[in-house]
């Protein structure tokens, strides 16, 4: 499986929920697969996914949130994990794209390969967590884990796919920002 | 002097809903309304960048954010600052303790002390010394930066602003 391959159908699944998508290949990524107005693509503060996901999280607790991060995001603020466990929002779905590598600045690795990222967040105290390497188990999980009480982690490991040419997100940042506002209100 | 608890009853009136960040001294009294008050959504950020995150995903699920933090933090949240709240308009009040004021502080507040104010001056981020005084000037100024033009507020806090527990 690679990473275009676990974004589309993460993407298949999500349904009307509100997803938080980390910056660099994961939103240009997405963006490609369908824009969607409850999507928010970070396009920088790296790091900050799963911040951003937890208050949407916490300030619409009937909304399912899920965060699309990735590897590299994930490591630079891995306190975040423990952030989300303590506050224990049951609408809040982590996904990680792992590729281990900074994709979009050129593959440089990650630390991911050596480091089991879904036990972090198991031992932070995440409701669920577990890891998908093939699409048939990342249907399975992705979709036992919409549904039950979360904070849940989903760990997808992928192999790098990342096409250059893939464009950047076109809306700008006030309109990512308005949009999701109204998709998520109410 | 302000007090911490009438300080906060007035920004819940003012459609603050969401609070988070962490702490300094200075602020000691603002956080022990946060902690022992149930009905003030308070989560305790582990990093100010973290609670700038924290803030910008609450605004956009319709809660007006408020950030505490030290000065020290501004470092890590500057990126935070210019690549999410400044380009998406995503606004929130900064609470801010200003160690080192006047050189008068331990050895590790003074450089960022004598030059928080230039930060925030050069990353374009309004401002402003809260006091006792102009307590109601600021607030309308902050408020109205925040809710009229969607960007962040700093308020700079000195030391005995606020009534301390610590």
């Amino acid at each position: 499986m690679n990473g275009t391959e676990a974004i589309r159908t993460v993407m298949s699944l999500v349904d009307d929920a509100a997803v938080v998508h980390a910056n660099g290949y994961i939103c240009r990524e997405s963006f490609q697969v369908g824009d969607r107005e409850p999507n928010f693509y970070m396009i920088g503060s790296m790091g900050l996914a799963s911040s951003i996901g937890l208050g949407v999280a916490m300030s619409r607790p009937g909304k399912k949130v899920i965060v699309l991060d990735g590897d590299g995001n994930l490591l630079m603020s891995m306190g975040n994990l423990a952030m989300i466990a303590a506050a224990a929002p049951a609408n809040l779905l982590h996904v990680v794209i792992d590729n281990e590598v900074y994709e979009s600045t050129g593959s440089q690795k990650t630390l991911s390969g050596s480091v089991r990222l879904e036990e972090i967040a198991r031992a932070s105290g995440y409701r669920c967590a577990g890891r998908a390497s093939d699409i048939e188990t990342l249907k399975r999980a992705f979709g036992e884990m919409l549904e039950a009480a979360g904070p849940a982690f989903l760990l997808v490991k992928v192999s790098p796919s990342f096409d250059p040419a893939t464009g950047r997100v076109t809306h700008s940042p006030e309109e990512i920002k308005r949009r999701f506002m109204k998709a998520v209100a109410g | 002097m302000i007090s911490s608890q009438k300080f906060i009853e007035q920004l819940q009136a003012d459609g603050f809903g969401f609070f988070t960040g962490v702490p300094c001294s200075l602020l000691s009294g603002l956080f022990a309304v946060l902690e022992n008050q149930s009905d003030v959504p308070y989560i305790p950020a582990v990093r100010e960048d973290a609670g700038v995150g924290l803030c910008a995903g609450a605004y956009l699920g319709g809660k007006l954010p408020v950030l505490l933090m030290q000065n020290s933090g501004i470092g890590y949240c500057l990126n935070a600052f210019t690549s999410l709240n400044l380009i998406y308009k995503l606004p929130v009040l900064v609470i801010m303790s200003w160690r080192g004021y006047g050189g008068n502080d331990a050895p590790e507040h003074i450089v960022m002390g004598d030059i928080n104010e230039k930060i925030l001056e050069t990353a374009g981020l309004p401002h402003a010394v809260l006091t006792a005084d102009n307590e109601r000037d600021v607030m309308r100024t902050a408020l109205e930066t925040i809710k009229g033009e969607e960007l962040p507020f700093t308020l700079l806090i000195k030391k005995g602003t606020f009534d301390e527990r610590h």
